[in-house]
């Protein structure tokens, strides 16, 4: 099934290669699939550097009264942490993935702006050195120097000069600023191919599910992060030339620097979610044998998310104090949006049913995703509701519903992916026995960490605290917690060791290992610079399926 | 069924300009949620400085300002379509009258600043009104300032004859960046010199 | 010993409001989960691919759709989010109570960084960190209302067992009310990131039978003791910069960025929960705060061990 001559006997094949002149291609570069692995690489590398923020203050917790680190350092580590994971890991996995397969999918040759894409990635880099290098800042490492601490949503007036002298915030501030600009260039770049550089035949009803959720993440994207951009220069504008956007002393308001933060941050957290969703409708229907269920649906339902979700972002200020009228509203919106967020568990139940399971790695990730993110689902259905919120908010329980989210729903989807797509990218297989050490460890270690945490909420312990006193019987709760990161820590390990030595010694893919229908597949493994030797033509969603089975073709029963 | 299909530049039966269009507009709606978070924050804290100087005691309608730009909307967009139908000409002078228009807008924005400041006693942290005056009034003059080098580009280009008829659809882009700038400016007047004062 | 502070152990009436919507909750996500949870084990069970031969070339049945069950599993959810969202919103405006009813106290709570100053407007009495309030007999309950200001940052005033957080914002005025009807201790804490001493933010909830309260209230409102056994210690004080920043009643120390330390040893911990009220607590307290809890406001007195020992013997005087 070749629709392309398979040797690649290109001139880029045969210029030998210094490693200067290896490493000046890929600086220079603008090609998506380049930029895509930088991105997934340098996601993955701050993903070991969060982890360890973590795990330290995972040891700081383990017992009340430790004094593994020093208050302002535990204070400095879970703003990092959690700025590190959501604008140095989950948005470049995210936006790294759509960068590498957006075009394949749709069989164009790169997106539409290369250089705009190479421009995003580089500036997204910096910002991620600049955020690091502030525990170099100020006093040095000893005393973990000038990292921000205010929180990865740093709340007015905490933020001000009077209350965080010294630079720390201004790190935190001006870092996420570049990386949102970045962030915001690739979202242009992202709806601009989609919509305008598919193949011929290619309807947007024909769209593989993954790039309609990077088209619908990236056009959200575009509505929430310049908020963000905007509250963080009135931020620098308080704290460097005076102004009082959110000085309450001069009569301004800390609850306007919350719904700015947060009209930003809901949407944002399903902008990391809804891509993870897509690599399961990759992933499923081909595991499974069987066609994705509810293609139309399931894409109604991603649109709809991306619409609603601009509604909610008040419950994360449900103890503000909105008064009733507020609560109620931004209750409901959130809500509603379980409706579209659920049913896509029945879409991939469905797909499932009736067909024929082949319990791979990539399938075994997108297994234990559907228990988890059911699970988180579920908690967040018990945070929409605002009483019941205003015990759960700023506890445990929250920070154990949103690992459920973003861990089990988002990183068990994107380690599915890395397994499935590896192939693709490197032309070689990860190791099947690893793979699946690397799943069961990690499902172990994380529902020890995390699904514990929510009794530690439940018990009434708020998070973002050094220490707690010994006699609030959070003890062994939290003991439990920190037994679940050494196994995850391996876990980690074992991925990394795969890739590493997959990319020697891993069994040739192919094109096509997986059997699948979608068009980055009719392609070589890695493909070539140029994508495709022939820009296809296709005639309904599965063209690879299409030309496996010309006597029963999808089209008609689209 | 799948071939040798049509290459390059017209997949899908959308045809190429429409790349950069679709890219124009995502910029016009990041850069105009930007500015409506500043729109908000103006229009939360209207009354609410706790000290003057207050903008009805300030604040004076920008009457030649606001008309010398919107006018300037009309001379882009005729610069624009005088260019895609070849007259370079035509189209540079245009887009010259454009860049003075909106330069005669931005020196009026710096003069109403200059007696703020000076004369008034209004800076940025003199209270809500300024806090909140100078980023919304000062992001808007940025975008005319950034809109102002791209029309100085594409006059020095047709003066030395290197823009020609093939960049009109560039020049269009340009000029529907200029219309947006135009627009974030009707909200302006409206929001800070109609409803504010 | 105080309890744990679980959300499932409530002594007030919103805090069992809420775990009575909890059960509701946790019974819809409980059928939600054994439902959704029990398909999927059944059909990766039922579904898993074997190995037989000829098996790997043949594809199942491809399924594109079915509008009637994608329309039932859309419809079945929403109904389901109706009911929920109905329920909240009873609860919502239930729980929210704007006259104050006769009989009822009222606190003032100023979230500090890192410690909370608790006045009572009506019975001109200040303290800081300990929370004492009357118990409520549910046949005819005398709440007590809270009006939450911060002097600084955003902190949040939480006790589970009496009710739902509710956050402490500087430039806005919050209310709040609990009725505790047993009496004993209660615990909670800061719950809005505030600073370096956040998880030092302590609060400690003490209800009294109604008698009880009366002769707090009254032992609270008398001025300072005066005890010439600790002359010198009390010259000190006034000494010293400490007036700036505390009040001691009936003495000319006035400061407000401190706790009012007027009745001071009545409280069972000092720096809020981070150290027991004891004279080697309150010594090392004093010597260098940042030796109980880095990072907070107070300076270093920087004295002698003589002095420190007689300021000391004043402070513990001050019951």
């Amino acid at each position: 099934m070749n629709v392309h001559s398979p040797t690649l006997a290109t001139a880029e094949a045969t210029t030998p290669h210094t490693w200067l002149e290896h490493a000046h291609e890929w600086v220079v570069t603008v090609d998506h699939k380049r930029l895509g692995i930088m991105y997934v690489v340098s996601a993955l590398v701050f993903f070991v550097i969060a982890g360890l923020e973590a795990s330290l203050m995972r040891l700081q917790l383990a017992w009340p009264g430790l004094h593994i680190v020093p208050p302002e350092t535990f204070n400095r580590l879970f703003t990092m942490h959690g700025t590190s994971m959501v604008f140095l890991v989950g948005i470049p996995i995210v936006f790294g993935f759509g960068n590498y397969l957006v075009p394949l999918m749709i069989g164009a040759r790169d997106l539409a702006f290369p250089r705009l894409n190479a421009f995003g990635f580089w500036i997204f880099l910096f910002a991620g050195l600049l955020l690091h290098f502030s525990f170099l800042g100020g006093e040095g490492l000893y005393g973990s120097g000038s990292a921000p601490a205010v929180g990865w949503f740093a709340y007015a007036p905490l933020t001000s000069r009077a209350f965080t002298p010294g630079n720390a915030t201004d790190y935190w501030n001006l870092s996420v600023f570049l990386a949102g600009v970045g962030t915001i260039g690739t979202a242009i770049n992202i709806v601009a191919t989609t919509l305008t550089m598919r193949a011929t035949g290619m309807t947007l009803g024909r769209m593989p599910i993954f790039v309609w959720t990077m088209l619908t993440v990236s056009a959200m994207t575009l509505f929430i992060l310049p908020p963000l951009s905007a509250a963080q220069i009135m931020l620098l504008l308080d704290r460097f030339l005076g102004a009082h956007f959110f000085d309450t002393q001069a009569g301004g308001s800390a609850v306007m620097w919350q719904h700015f933060f947060w009209f930003f941050g809901h949407p944002e957290v399903y902008v990391l979610m809804v891509p993870g969703f897509g690599f399961v409708s990759e992933i499923v229907p081909v595991f499974s044998r069987k066609v994705i269920f509810g293609y139309a649906t399931l894409v109604a339902a991603t649109v709809a998310i991306g619409g609603v979700a601009l509604s909610t972002w008040a419950h994360h200020m449900f103890s503000v104090g909105m008064g009733s009228t507020l609560n109620t509203f931004f209750a409901l919106s959130t809500m509603l949006i379980a409706v579209p967020t659920g049913m896509k568990i029945f879409n991939w139940l469905a797909t499932m049913y009736g067909g024929r399971i082949r319990f791979r790695t990539p399938m075994l990730f997108c297994c234990a995703f559907l228990f988890q993110f059911l699970c988180a689902g579920l908690t967040g259905i018990m945070l929409s509701v605002a009483p019941f919120d205003w015990q759960l908010t700023d506890s445990y329980f929250v920070v154990a519903h949103f690992h459920f989210v973003l861990i089990g729903g988002l990183f068990f989807a994107t380690f599915g992916a890395i397994y499935y797509w590896f192939p693709k990218v490197t032309g070689r297989m990860l190791s099947e026995r690893l793979g699946r050490w690397h799943c069961w460890l990690f499902v172990v270690g994380f529902n020890l960490t995390f699904l514990t945490m929510h009794v530690q909420g439940l018990l009434g312990m708020p998070r973002r605290i050094y220490t707690y006193p010994a006699d609030r019987g959070w003890e062994v709760w939290n003991l439990v917690t920190t037994l679940g990161v050494p196994l995850q820590i391996v876990a980690t390990l074992i991925l990394v060791v795969n890739i590493v030595v997959s990319l020697r010694r891993g069994k040739p893919a192919g094109d096509d290992p997986w059997d699948a229908w979608t068009l980055e597949w009719a392609t070589t493994s890695p493909p070539p610079s140029y994508n495709f030797e022939a820009i296809p033509v296709v005639a309904s969603r599965r063209p690879l399926w299409d030309l496996k089975h010309p006597d029963d073709p999808d089209g008609p029963h689209e | 069924m799948m071939g040798a299909g049509a290459d390059a530049t017209h997949e899908s039966g959308v045809s190429h300009e429409w790349r950069g269009r679709a890219g124009m507009i995502g910029l016009i709606v990041a850069e105009g949620s930007l500015f409506a978070v500043f729109v908000v924050a103006h229009l939360f804290y209207i009354g609410k400085s706790l000290n003057g100087p207050y903008p009805r005691d300030v604040l004076q309608i920008p009457v030649v300002g606001t008309i010398c730009l919107l006018a300037s909307s009309a001379t882009v967009a005729l610069g624009a379509r005088a260019l895609a139908r070849g007259d370079v000409r035509r189209s540079g002078l245009w887009l010259l009258v454009t860049a003075v228009l909106g330069a005669i807008f931005l020196a009026g924005t710096a003069r109403e600043w200059y007696h703020l400041i000076y004369r008034d006693g209004v800076t940025i942290g003199t209270n809500l009104f300024g806090t909140t005056f100078y980023p919304l009034v000062g992001l808007h003059a940025s975008h005319v300032i950034v809109g102002l080098v791209m029309l100085g580009l594409c006059c020095v280009f047709a003066a030395t004859g290197v823009l020609r008829a093939v960049h009109a659809e560039r020049v269009e882009m340009v000029s529907w960046y200029w219309h947006f700038v135009d627009g974030v400016w009707v909200v302006v007047l409206t929001v800070v010199y109609l409803i504010g004062r | 010993m105080t309890p744990t502070p679980s959300i499932f152990d409530p002594v007030s009436t919103p805090a069992f409001a809420i775990r009575e919507l909890s059960f509701l909750v946790f019974g819809i996500t409980g059928v939600i989960f054994v439902v959704v949870a029990g398909l999927a084990v059944y059909t990766l069970v039922r579904f898993r691919g074997r190995r037989r031969a000829g098996d790997e070339r043949r594809e199942p049945p491809q399924i594109y759709g079915s509008t009637q069950i994608e329309i039932a599993w859309t419809v079945v959810p929403l109904l389901v989010v109706v009911v929920l969202f109905l329920v909240t919103a009873r609860y919502i405006y239930g729980l929210e109570r704007r006259e104050v009813p006769a009989g009822a106290l009222e606190v003032t709570i100023v979230g500090n960084q890192w410690w909370w100053e608790i006045r009572y407007p009506g019975l001109g009495i200040v303290t800081a960190n300990e929370l004492h309030v009357p118990v409520s007999d549910p046949s005819r309950p005398t709440p007590t209302f809270l009006t939450l200001q911060s002097a600084d940052v955003v902190h949040s005033f939480w006790v589970p067992q009496l009710a739902g957080k509710m956050d402490v914002i500087p430039n806005k005025t919050n209310r709040m009310w609990i009725d505790p009807q047993t009496p004993g201790t209660y615990v909670g804490q800061c719950a809005e990131y505030c600073g370096t001493q956040h998880a030092w933010m302590l609060l400690l909830v003490v209800v009294h039978p109604r008698d009880e309260f009366d002769r707090w209230v009254a032992a609270q409102h008398a001025p300072a003791r005066e005890d010439p056994a600790v002359r010198a210690g009390y010259q000190l004080f006034l000494s010293l910069a400490c007036i700036n920043c505390h009040t001691v009643r009936g003495t000319p120390a006035n400061g407000v960025f401190g706790p009012d330390l007027t009745h001071l040893m009545s409280r069972r911990t000092i720096a809020a929960g981070a150290a027991s009220n004891t004279r080697e607590a309150l010594r090392a307290w004093v010597d260098d705060p940042a030796s109980i809890k880095p990072g907070a406001l107070m300076p270093a007195m920087k004295l002698s061990s003589d002095e420190l020992n007689r300021l000391t013997a004043y402070l513990l005087t001050l019951r």
